[in-house]
């Protein structure tokens, strides 16, 4: 009997150059902040100061989006086959420097490189072909030529997917002929602050994409300023409903991705072993910084005992460390600000008298860690049964019947997605048609493909992102 | 059918069937697993670590009309010093012969602690009546042999027959008693991943000591998806028995990568108990030379010609 440990395989970091501060990319030029204030991005695994980004002020954000207006003259001029053949150049830009923005992502926001190189980057590059395709079949897709794009888009993303939820945001804006205005998240700015390089690689006209950073009160003001005409918005359902609140009564149209809190409900007839790797990629993705993760395990009690005890031997395995480690399946938790929040729903959870296991693996010293966790003898009313934790944490139901599964499925006041795990088909398709989440897996979780569309129900928001549906989103009908 | 005796656990057939018949597996997400498994970064002592296990978890083949007498003392040697130059480098698990030249092998292996291994049950194909495969099997330990790969019914097996197969091997466990059974399921023969886990119960029900993947003779050899079905059927017999099979892999492995991904799989999956030439192994002809090649690159950073490696 041997303890065979791995050593260490550390992707290096040195392809990436990181400078000691950054600009706003704006018409097209690199700017200082006329804020002349910045923030410091630091690296969630080490803590370490990785760089300082503008804290934009309303001045920066004026000449951004007066330099997206310009910008559009010029964008919704072009003919569509132009628009296609920027983004495919982007596309491609993006493949090739691929594995500098995956070392990137994975240093400002944690994540472990196996996934920023196998999930999140070719994600990417797929979003922006896909969209690219799009860009002058628009008049072939809808029997009407009376759809017009919006012209200047604000979109304020989130930390746990930073490149991908740009790309998400930007490909489908800039294929329908918009142009935007884009903050990334406070925590993970880099990666877009790198885009905006490719974007001058690309050749794209001065003012089609424009990149700002800062905290909410730079959200705010994108949000709250007179000539946007559209705002798409990923991140918290509180954000989501203050940013609705400040847009109503204007003529501005709006996308939210909000929260959620998905159930993944396993029958007992379920491939068991594949229904386990399925709720580990549910829940532990991205240390559970995932809106759409199946964070609400809904177990038949026939099989309870027997899968919780596979699981639980399955966690164990998970290994947890430096993001740039090849081997590492769980990087750091994003900030300090969610490892409290994560925390302190957990404690609660206890206290409520949820049963938690967590795993033995060893964490490092510094930087923002948490355990896989999982709970179970949970009750409905707990509230780690009902609020979204946005960390490594299941939570875990019982239930006895195919109605009582879907019950509790819905119990919830989000609706983003769910999961169906049973070997029989006819079982999958009753299921699904009763769950009222934006997108249902069946014997699989946390796939994503640009071509299937994305979004919520309840206050999990409202709007898709991908696909065919994608594109309407960024279009309106013209008066 | 009253009870059936396993490996000194009581069990009902009906327990037997039960199982078999509830082999769920859903390819999809057994593909992505094992995959994803496979992307392990495995560098530096943990790879120097990795190859030496391989190397003692090697049962060194040769199952050939050809085979000779010259041929097997040739391939004994290597299996006791596989680099003469390098005395660090482990002795192999196991020889793997034909029955009729066990007696040869014995003969050379001595004192070291290579055993001897020996196909029966009329290997590959067991298309004789059972009389036979009770006989050659019996020939092979009456030589010596201390371990004994067999191989299931498939005709049986692919007719339904699951109860002819699990008696079948059940009469061999008899004739071996002591002696290290290892069950060759023929996974190219049987191509369904529930196919795979019906028979790997049915051989752990029936006391075998280890299944194993293939015969080497067909153009599909092992996998490591039916590896991973085979493993799991293991744990989940243990978690009933309390019973630790072995798994062995066998066909098609050649080089030291695709076999240290297998071993990652037994790592993750089953844990350190199983990292162990008693519960793991490799059957190969060729795997050796290019484990013996890594090795000599982990510690010299040179990858030297084949004609360096005594030939076995």
């Amino acid at each position: 009997m041997v303890d065979w440990q791995y050593s260490e395989s550390i992707e290096s970091p040195d392809i990436v150059s990181i400078k000691k501060k950054y600009t706003n990319y704006i018409g097209g030029k690199f700017v200082e902040p006329k804020s002349k204030k910045y923030i410091n991005t630091i690296s969630p695994s080490t803590e370490e100061l990785l760089s300082k980004v503008p804290l934009s002020n309303e001045q920066d954000i004026n000449s951004s989006v007066k330099s997206a207006k310009e910008g559009f003259e010029v964008w919704s001029k072009l003919t569509p086959n132009q628009r296609s053949r920027y983004l495919f150049k982007i596309a491609r830009l993006i493949q090739e420097r691929s594995r500098e923005f995956a070392v990137l992502e994975s240093l400002d926001g944690g994540k472990p490189i196996k996934e920023s190189r196998d999930f999140d980057l070719p994600q990417v590059a797929a979003n922006f072909f896909y969209f690219a395709g799009w860009a002058d079949k628009l008049d072939l897709s809808w029997a009407t030529k009376s759809l017009k794009p919006y012209g200047v888009v604000g979109q304020i993303i989130p930390w746990n997917f930073p490149l991908l939820m740009l790309a998400w945001k930007i490909a489908p804006a800039l294929a329908t002929g918009n142009t935007v205005v884009l903050k990334p998240a406070e925590t993970t700015p880099l990666t877009a602050l790198l885009f905006a390089e490719i974007c001058e690689q690309a050749g794209l006209p001065p003012g089609v994409v424009n990149i700002v950073t800062g905290d909410g009160s730079t959200g705010s003001l994108i949000v709250n300023h007179k000539d946007i005409n559209k705002i798409a918005f990923t991140g918290s359902t509180q954000v989501g409903k203050l940013i609705q609140n400040s847009l109503a009564g204007r003529d501005v149209g709006l996308t939210l991705e909000l929260g959620g809190k998905a159930a993944n409900i396993v029958y007992e007839d379920a491939a068991i072993d594949q229904a386990v790797e399925g709720v580990v990629n549910g829940i532990f993705f991205n240390q559970g910084h995932v809106c759409c993760a199946g964070s609400r395990l809904l177990l038949q009690e026939s099989i309870h005992d027997q899968f919780v005890k596979k699981l639980e031997k399955r966690m164990q395995s998970l290994r947890v460390g430096n993001p740039l480690d090849k081997n590492t399946d769980i990087g750091a938790i994003n900030s300090k600000e969610q490892l409290d929040k994560i925390t302190s729903l957990v404690n609660e959870g206890v206290e409520d008298g949820g049963e938690l296991f967590q795993t033995q693996c060893e964490l490092p010293g510094n930087g923002f860690w948490f355990r896989p966790s999982l709970f179970t003898n949970v009750q409905p009313s707990y509230s780690i049964a009902r609020e979204e934790i946005f960390g490594p944490v299941l939570t875990t139901l019982t239930f006895r019947t195919p109605e009582e599964a879907v019950e509790i499925a819905n119990n919830t006041e989000y609706g983003l997605s769910a999961g169906v795990w049973t070997e029989k088909g006819s079982k999958i398709l009753w299921t699904a048609d009763r769950l009222d989440a934006g997108v249902v897996w069946a014997n699989t979780f946390n796939k994503f493909d640009p071509s299937s569309p994305f979004g919520g129900y309840k206050e999990s928001g409202f709007g898709r992102e991908g696909g065919r549906h994608g594109l309407l989103s960024y279009l309106k009908a013209s008066s | 059918m009253g009870n059936i005796k396993i490996s000194d656990v009581s069990m009902q057939w009906s327990n037997v069937l039960e199982m078999v018949y509830e082999s769920r597996i859903d390819s999809v997400g057994l593909n992505e697993r094992v995959n994803s498994l496979a992307t392990r970064s495995i560098k530096k002592d943990s790879k120097l670590e990795a190859l030496n296990m391989i190397v003692t978890m090697c049962d060194l083949t040769t199952l050939e009309g050809e085979d000779t007498e010259g041929k097997i003392s040739q391939m004994v040697a290597k299996a006791i010093k596989p680099n003469p130059l390098d005395t660090s480098v482990p002795s192999v698990a196991a020889v793997c012969v034909y029955p009729s030249l066990v007696t040869i092998a014995k003969e050379k292996v001595q004192n070291s602690n290579v055993k001897v291994a020996a196909v029966s049950s009329y290997f590959p194909s067991g298309q004789v009546p059972m009389e036979s495969k009770l006989l050659d099997t019996k020939y092979a330990i009456d030589s010596g042999a201390d371990e004994i790969d067999i191989v299931i019914n498939r005709k049986a097996f692919l007719e339904g027959d699951y109860r002819k197969v699990y008696d079948e091997i059940v009469a061999l466990k008899e004739v071996c008693q002591d002696v290290h059974l290892k069950t060759i399921l023929e996974v190219g023969d049987l191509k369904t991943y529930e196919n795979i886990r019906k028979a790997s119960l049915i051989s752990l029900a029936a006391g075998s000591d280890f299944i194993k993947t293939s015969t080497g003779k067909l153009s599909i050899g092992s996998s490591r998806q039916a590896c991973y079905v085979m493993l799991k059927s293991v744990l989940d017999f243990e978690s009933l028995t309390g019973v630790k099979a072995g798994i062995k892999v066998a066909g098609g492995i050649r080089d030291a990568k695709d076999a240290i991904r297998y071993l990652v799989m037994i790592n993750e999956e089953m844990g350190s108990d199983w990292l162990n030439p008693e519960l793991f192994r490799f059957g190969a002809s060729s795997l050796l030379d290019d484990v013996l090649k890594q090795i000599k690159k982990l510690k010299t950073g040179a990858y030297q010609a084949g004609y360096y490696f005594p030939r076995g």
